[in-house]
């Protein structure tokens, strides 16, 4: 087990969230057949029925779908796909935002800041 | 119908009142956490459950009978305490098991015991605590039950341990069962629980499904256990 929960929130809502970064950062890739609910449940050590509502869930949001005779797969709707990881670069923005100003930071500073360290921590993006 | 139907269930030892009027249902499919202090009667039910107690008020039925010699067929039953003797070697009680119970999958014991990096030709006097546990844990979790009832199932053993004997049953878990796991280490296990039910005084205090309960009071299973029973430091 590789991964941590925070057992202070749903579970099933912290795997939707780590499921769709998987999914827009290419590690699950569109079109794919989803591991089983049984896999998933091992792989990350929690309950099945969790997994199962996770998936069920962004099965709604049609983040995924089900054919009937040989499985669940991942979306293959590229514009689904962009339009969640902007949703969830936007969300981890706005809770690093408050961050930044509950120390008092504000925007030229944050992003002087940012600039210098996006070039320490992320050697290939140097340049950019 | 409940898989676990239990009603109005009294049992005192002597004075004591251990289980007070105790109602609960409980579903197949789920693997349900069975929270409370020391001394509040998770052990007791589970006995009574498991078909070792009968001497009780009220009503209890296990797929719709009284648990007694025959339920004990559909229930695999992990007690708190070793009952195995310290001259037998896993091979041992993996043959006893075989003869006793038609459901013991002897194939599924032998992989679990690899899995767990046990010896099946060493004695069980000679083992540690943890390895003892996770010997237990082979012989309740290979059989093809549909009551899983595990009594404290990871009471002496490190983290590792711990984390080891979780997986375990997370991969042996059949989907269709009922596991009951009672436990005082919530914090560790309380992620593998669809439900969650606390027991206090022999009475239940909280039943409800996990995610339900962290969502509701933004708390973790623990942290909700710790609230309920804060002020009865003296359990």
């Amino acid at each position: 087990m590789s991964y941590e929960f925070d057992n202070h929130a749903p579970i099933y809502l912290q795997l939707i969230e780590l499921f769709n970064q998987k999914i827009v950062n290419g590690s699950w890739t569109a079109g794919d057949r989803v591991a089983s609910v049984r896999e998933l449940a091992l792989e990350f050590g929690v309950n099945p029925n969790t997994v199962q509502r996770a998936l069920a869930e962004m099965e709604r949001e049609g983040m995924m779908y089900t054919e009937r005779t040989s499985g669940r797969f991942i979306t293959q709707d590229q514009q689904l796909i962009s339009d969640t990881r902007q949703q969830l670069a936007e969300e981890k923005i706005d809770q690093f935002i408050n961050q930044m100003q509950g120390l008092g930071l504000g925007r030229d500073e944050l992003k002087q800041l940012i600039d210098r360290k996006w070039g320490k921590n992320n050697g290939a993006d140097r340049n950019q | 119908m409940a898989l676990i139907e239990i009603s109005n269930l009294n049992k005192s030892y002597g004075s004591k009142l251990v289980l007070n009027d105790l109602s609960l249902n409980l579903e197949a499919g789920r693997i349900v956490g069975l929270l409370g202090p020391n001394g509040c009667g998770k052990s007791t039910l589970l006995k009574i459950l498991a078909g070792l107690i009968s001497a009780y008020d009220g009503a209890v039925l296990l797929d719709g009978h009284k648990p007694d010699i025959h339920t004990r067929a559909i229930v695999s039953y992990l007690p708190e305490r070793t009952y195995l003797s310290g001259w037998m070697r896993p091979v041992d009680a993996f043959d006893y098991f075989g003869d006793f119970y038609g459901d013991f999958d002897r194939v599924k014991a032998e992989d679990m015991l690899r899995f767990f990096n046990l010896d099946q030709k060493q004695q069980i006097k000679t083992m540690s605590k943890g390895m003892k546990e996770k010997l237990q844990l082979i012989l309740v979790m290979a059989r093809r039950a549909r009551v899983y009832l595990l009594d404290e199932p990871m009471g002496g053993v490190d983290p590792a341990a711990r984390s080891a004997i979780l997986d375990a049953v997370l991969k042996n878990y059949q989907d269709d069962a009922l596991m009951v796991l009672a436990t005082h280490l919530i914090y560790d296990v309380e992620k593998i629980f669809d439900e969650a039910v606390l027991l206090g005084f022999g009475q239940l205090v909280m039943q409800g499904e996990t995610d339900q309960l962290r969502q509701q009071y933004g708390k973790s299973i623990d942290e909700i256990f710790r609230e309920v029973f804060r002020c009865s430091v003296s359990w």
